[in-house]
């Protein structure tokens, strides 16, 4: 029986299911809104939201934690220089899960695994976002 | 290990899958574009969930 015994294996053995959700959790901190199936949106956010608290918390040891698992040394300043200013003053619930559509090539169901001011985020980075957006459907076009 | 005595007929394999059926999925109405979409996902027509979650819809 496997009552009570948390989190998801995705199928992998322990070392490859590690870094697969540091890769998710760090991209999520470079792109601030990235696109996954569910299960392993679900997974990430609480693994991040912890990495969140660490970066609103900011001392030695906090930053210590946080260095001991995202994967690039950049994204980890820029959590705690960028992004934990934002959630000063939030306890936990600092990403939100919306589930999209199912994933043409295997059916798997997606999501879309943001922050919570992403809204915001993205108004502020917008226009440089934007222009990028409308060359790339003049190419496929 | 125990196997079938007979073979069944055509018509009784075939009365037996006749009960397999598809099911109709559950749908909502979009609050924003009013199209029908799967309950709890963002709408795959306009992009919305509750209010003003943005995909980008490309035009093909």
């Amino acid at each position: 029986m496997r009552h009570k015994v948390d989190g998801r294996l995705f199928g992998r053995p322990a070392n490859q299911r590690k870094a697969l959700l540091r890769g998710i959790v760090t991209a999520l901190f470079d792109n601030q809104r990235i696109e996954t199936t569910v299960a392993k949106a679900k997974e990430a956010k609480r693994i991040a939201e912890r990495l969140i608290t660490f970066g609103i918390k900011g001392d030695l040891h906090s930053k210590r934690q946080v260095l001991s698992y995202v994967t690039c040394r950049p994204t980890a300043s820029k959590l705690f220089n960028d992004i934990a200013p934002r959630f000063q003053g939030r306890n936990g619930g600092y990403l939100r899960i919306v589930q999209t559509r199912n994933r043409l090539k295997d059916s798997a169901p997606m999501a879309i695994l943001e922050f919570v001011d992403y809204e915001s985020v993205k108004q502020a980075k917008g226009k440089a976002a934007k222009t990028e957006k409308v060359e790339k459907t003049e190419k496929k076009a | 290990m125990a196997n079938p005595t007979h073979r069944h007929s055509r018509a009784r394999r075939d009365k037996r899958r006749a009960n397999w059926k598809g099911q109709t999925p559950n749908l909502t109405q979009c609050p924003e574009c009013k199209e029908m979409k799967l309950p709890h996902r963002a709408c795959a027509a306009c992009g919305t969930y509750n209010g003003n979650k943005v995909l980008e819809i490309v035009e093909k």
